[in-house]
């Protein structure tokens, strides 16, 4: 642990683009507290040695009170109050608006490691090895209890929950070694969940990352369960259309999908886990509830490479190795996920 | 120097009855139906806990004397901090103030012979302790280590020690917390004597008023809470297990919606307790009576509606956070309030430094900066950095140890003549009370920065660079130990060694002051018609006492 | 408050039911039937985080408790319902009758609806009873051939957990009545005192509600969302 400064600290360091604007709130907070603090404290004081008890038997004038001292005393704290909560409300937007251009890493928890994958097929656990400068989102689920995750020096975290997919995102700002804590209690070793993140100059990261760059990345890994799952038998490309029995999934990602019960749902990342491993629960417009379920068929992460095969899919058959082999023999379709442009076909329910 | 009503020889010699003499078996004890006695009870069950859940809290506090985890094992650990919480929240903080000076003190504050049901309030002791035994019986005999707040799946599904037992028990004590809050709020409303209207109850009162009104509406919702985690955990009904379709998230809401008005459960009454003795020491009525009254309210209201703010980062909608976090800023305005007319209330007064005063000045104190740390907690993007950090659990105990257990103390000094007949060395109190704060703000003080720095809470070990803060929090925490030790010799010793009280040693105002120490059964010798308004001080000389006559009250102090 | 009254009555207030501490038998009644009030905001509670957590599962799986729904027995549920509100009104009328101290039907409407409550909880057994042979049991044996048997074993177990807990409500009210047809019996009720009968009579119409809510979201679902 020796890589650590093990001097006194007050502060965490600063180490991404949150920490200072979180520092900022804090100081603001360290602020008022002095502030009131001393105002009360020191009267308590003053008032208690100015009027101290001077005869046992002596009483005091009473004073009911003062409307215009309540007053001062409800708005003034009010407003203060207000204030805070706008400025924190800033601040939490800032951590959970997940960018779109971003470096996506998967992280899969589970009692007591957290395991990582990068877009490129780098897995590490325990240890995390981003670029500086620039934005990295986590894709977070957990195979067994809730943890989470937790980066003093950048000032982030978010709750690891079984069943889920939670995001979050940073953006670090000094290349450097910090800690990597699991925040939410999560069993017996739940104190050694943890572990470092290392933060490259962008060369350096990509010397690291071309030095471990033996494996296949998320998707191509998801094609292949893919593949392996049969799931190309329903799911063909171009969707009812072309005969499949299942939507077609390129270019759904992200984006609205009609419903059966008529609602609209977005196709986000939990959607798309739903509906593998719950098929029934959320039936496209037009299709019936024919699918298996694949709970205890796939393991979290291969749920996690599985979407991210489904993410790179794009209609026309474009996007990077992955999609090319699914999409191969209708390039020409692009019925764009088939339920949600005819608007709801009706009179197809079962 | 007071109106010594001239007795008869005969009459002084046959000591007067008193709730404590009225009988000396243990029948007469276990199957009392006094409101007062069962308040004794209590004493001694909350003390017993008190006990247990200290014993803990050394433990843990020496663990992490150093990083490494040497003292204990990670399981071991695991089950300490789990048994402290659970100990110290369920089994003492909650019953704590209301249940022992509550039920002591309430029905003689407004002039009632007893509490509306005084077999449900017998019963309500049964129950408790039925609970907390239960409880202490799963401790023993295998421990558990979910966390007091049992978050599933871990409870549910992982955790292999004994959660159902443990939880059976709080179960069990929680509908004891239902019917004392239903017994008080009864009892306010019923049983107040002539005269006696809402604006001059003791603060005591409307802070009890309040306090069980969350006991009422919220503790149900952790007993159905605590029968899902138990149903999940035998027959896997799913409700929690995403597995099975369901969401472990919705325990959370489920938990906090009692979980965070229980915290005004453990504080409001402490508030009540803080009134009166500033009152009382000031020799001012409470400045902004009706404020103070009305805010206890305002406090129980919003206190529901805020439970939300303990999951900013639980993966719960970005706009469901900040309507919790706005609600929470609404709780904050009136305890700010509180403080300031407290303080307020010291302006122009007389003052005296004896002990309970100095409990309450340092409730105030750190109750201060336990509320103000809250609103750092409530501010969503500060949250998410120190949620589950050293900086909660600092602001939790400066709001429990700092805020309910010094009132506690304060009011144990404070009624302790009233209660015993006794009184207990000042000089002594007067050096615990200090000793307790100096301890008090060693131990926790640091862990505010150790949270800032990035410490998480529930940790076995943890990285050297938190070492010195964790030794200094250790060393505060012996201090605090001292002087908890030091009251529970004195207190005991005065029992026996302790000069006789006056019926009223202060020169304070409640109805409780007007009836001998300790008091009769029943109370008063007649019901009491109450002509004058909360805390209107007035010269000895001229105030009734409306019990039978006290002991010659020539040991008068100050 | 009747307070001012408060020595006025005092002469007259010897009467047996009234405990040592109250002034009178008004400020006994009083603080009772508040008690029983605060009580029944309590069992409110209790049974709201039973329908907290039905909302939620059913916002999220509307389907599939509607599907579910249609393995209920919604005729014996049917009847279920006009038999408690059927005991709801001799409840009252019995009330009614301990106010005016008219003994013989008092014990007659307590008798009628003692009589109801336990053909609810016969109608009850029954209903479970089919649940246990089509295999509808969550967790412990549990065979449901409709899609998306985890969700409607949710919904099965709502529906256990919340009529149990109702049924559990009818047996604690069932022994009440049985109480109170005891005493009537040997004269204890008068216009007087009488709140014991009134009390029960809160707690039971409170129970009776429990399942005017019960009946539509468990049995009914079904026809509300298309299946």
């Amino acid at each position: 642990m020796q890589q650590f400064p093990s001097e006194f600290k007050l502060m965490p360091e600063q180490a991404s683009t949150m920490a200072g604007q979180v520092d900022a709130l804090y100081f603001y907070l360290v602020g008022i507290t002095l502030f009131f603090t001393v105002l009360i404290v020191s009267g308590i004081i003053f008032f208690a040695v100015k009027y101290r008890r001077r005869s046992p038997y002596e009483i005091p004038r009473p004073i009911a009170g003062s409307m215009k001292l309540e007053t001062i005393w409800t708005l003034i704290p009010f407003l203060i109050a207000m204030s805070i909560f706008v400025w924190g409300a800033k601040v939490y937007f800032a951590q959970y608006r997940i960018p779109k251009d971003a470096l996506d890493i998967y992280v899969v928890g589970k009692q007591w490691m957290w395991k990582m994958q990068h877009p490129t097929g780098q897995r590490e656990i325990n240890e995390l090895h981003i670029p500086m400068g620039r934005k990295v989102r986590l894709t977070m689920t957990t195979e067994d209890v809730i943890h989470s995750f937790y980066i003093p020096d950048f000032r982030v975290k978010m709750d690891v929950v079984p069943g889920r997919y939670t995001q979050m995102w940073f953006d670090a700002t000094k290349p450097g070694r910090y800690h990597l804590f699991c925040a939410e209690y999560c069993g017996m070793n739940h104190s050694k969940m943890g572990g470092t993140i290392v933060v490259m100059r962008p060369d350096e990261y990509q010397a690291w990352l071309s030095g471990n760059a033996s494996q296949m990345s998320p998707a191509q890994l998801g094609e292949q369960h893919f593949q392996n799952l049969g799931c190309t038998t329903c799911h063909l490309n171009g969707g009812r259309d072309a005969g499949g029995r299942g939507p077609q999934l390129a270019g759904i990602f992200g984006k609205p999908v009609q419903l059966e019960t008529g609602q609209t749902v977005i196709a986000d990342e939990n959607y798309l886990r739903e509906s593998i491993l719950n098929p029934g629960a959320k039936i496209v417009a037009g299709y019936s509830a024919i699918m298996p379920t694949y709970q205890g068929q796939v393991t979290e992460e291969q749920l996690l490479q599985l979407i991210a095969y489904i993410k790179s899919l794009t209609p026309q058959g474009g996007s990077g190795t992955a999609a090319a082999s699914a999409t191969s023999n209708s390039t020409s379709a692009n019925t764009n996920a088939g339920a949600q442009s005819s608007g709801s076909p009706s009179g197809q329910r079962r | 120097m007071s109106t010594a009503v001239i007795h008869t020889p005969a009459e002084a010699a046959k000591p007067r009855t008193t709730y404590l003499n009225a009988g000396y078996t243990l029948k007469s004890w276990l199957l009392t139906l006094d409101h007062k006695r069962i308040g004794i009870l209590y004493l001694l069950g909350v003390s017993f806990f008190f006990l247990i859940g200290g014993i803990y809290a050394t433990l843990i506090r020496l663990e992490l004397l150093t990083p490494q985890g040497d003292l204990v094992s990670a399981q071991t650990y695991n089950k300490l901090f789990t048994q402290h919480g659970i100990m110290m929240v369920f089994f003492f903080l909650i019953p704590s103030i209301p249940a022992v000076f509550g039920n002591f003190l309430l029905p003689i504050m407004i002039g009632a012979k007893d509490v509306a049901f005084p077999r449900l309030n017998l019963l309500s002791w049964y129950i408790y302790m039925t609970g907390a035994l239960f409880a202490s019986y799963a401790m023993f005999a295998g421990g558990v280590d979910t966390g007091w707040t049992f978050y599933p799946p871990y409870s549910t599904n992982y955790a292999n020690t004994y959660v159902i037992a443990t939880g059976l028990g709080i179960f069990i004590a929680g509908f004891s917390s239902i019917l004392t809050g239903l017994n008080f709020i009864v009892t306010i409303h019923t049983m107040r004597a002539p005269g006696m209207t809402w604006y001059r109850l003791p603060l005591f009162v409307w802070a009890h008023y309040a306090t069980s009104l969350i006991q009422v509406l919220g503790t149900p919702v952790l007993a159905i809470t605590l029968l899902l985690v138990a149903l999940e955990r035998t027959v896997g009904i799913g409700i929690f297990d995403p597995r099975l379709g369901g969401d472990p998230v919705l325990f959370q809401h489920l938990f906090w919606f009692y979980s965070h008005p229980a915290v005004y459960i453990m504080v409001l009454p402490a508030m009540g307790v803080v009134s009166e003795i500033i009152a009382t020491f000031s020799r001012k009525p409470i400045f902004g009576y009706k404020f103070v009254a009305f805010s206890s309210l305002a406090i129980a209201v919003f206190g529901f509606l805020v439970w939300g703010h303990h999951m900013f980062t639980s993966s719960q909608s970005v706009y469901a956070g900040m309507i919790f976090s706005l609600i929470s800023y609404a709780v904050a305005i009136p305890s700010a309030i509180k403080v300031f007319n407290w303080t307020a209330t010291m302006y122009r007064g007389s003052i005296s430094y004896d002990s309970p005063m100095l409990y309450a000045m340092g409730f105030i104190g750190l109750f201060l900066i336990g509320g103000l740390t809250g609103l750092f907690l409530a501010a969503l993007g500060l949250d998410v950095h120190v949620h589950d950090t050293y900086f909660v659990v600092a602001h939790f105990h400066y709001v429990m140890v700092g805020g309910s257990l010094l009132a506690y103390l304060g009011a144990m000094h404070y009624w302790w003549p009233k209660m015993t007949g006794r009184l207990y060395p000042e000089g002594w109190a007067r050096f615990a009370a200090l000793v307790v704060f100096v301890g008090f703000n060693l131990t926790f003080f640091p862990q505010f920065i150790l949270g800032y720095l990035g410490m998480p809470r529930r940790y076995h070990t943890y990285v050297p660079e938190f070492q010195l803060l964790h030794v200094l929090s250790t060393a505060g925490a012996s201090i605090l130990a001292v002087g908890l030790i030091l009251p529970a010799i004195y207190l005991l010793w005065s029992l026996k060694r302790g000069p006789i009280a006056p019926a009223d040693p202060w020169m304070a105002t409640g109805l409780e002051w007007r009836t001998s120490s300790p008091p009769p059964p029943e109370n008063f010798e007649r019901t009491p018609v109450v002509t004058w308004n909360a805390y209107e001080f007035r010269p000895q000389e001229e105030t009734e006492i409306i019990g039978p006559p006290s002991e010659p009250d020539v040991s008068k102090r100050n | 408050m009747a307070q001012s009254e408060v020595t006025a009555q005092r002469a007259v207030a010897h009467h047996p039911a009234l405990a040592h501490h109250f002034e009178n038998l008004e400020q006994q009644r009083e603080a009772s039937t508040l008690g029983m009030w605060i009580f029944l905001i309590t069992e409110i509670m209790f049974f709201g985080g039973l329908f907290l957590a039905y909302s939620i599962y059913r916002s999220w799986y509307p389907q599939v408790f509607a599907e579910a729904s249609h393995h209920l027995d919604i005729v014996l549920g049917g009847v279920n319902t006009v038999v408690l509100i059927t005991s709801s009104l001799t409840m009252a009328l019995a009330v009614y009758h301990s106010q005016v101290g008219n003994q013989r039907k008092l014990i007659l409407f307590l008798v009628l609806t003692l009589l109801l409550g336990l053909t609810f909880l016969g109608i009850k057994v029954v209903e479970y009873s089919h649940k246990f042979h089509d295999g509808l049991i969550p967790g412990i044996h549990f065979r449901y051939d409709g899609p998306n048997p985890q969700q409607a074993q949710i919904f099965f177990w709502l529906y256990f957990a919340m009529t149990g807990l109702h049924a559990l409500h009818m047996i604690v009210g069932a022994g009440i009545l049985s109480f109170l047809i005891y005493f009537a019996w040997r004269g204890k009720y008068s216009p007087e005192y009488h709140s014991p009968v009134e009390l029960s009579g809160l707690y039971w119409h409170f129970v009776d509600i429990v399942w005017i809510f019960l009946f539509p979201l468990l049995y009914l679902v079904g026809f509300h969302v298309k299946g």
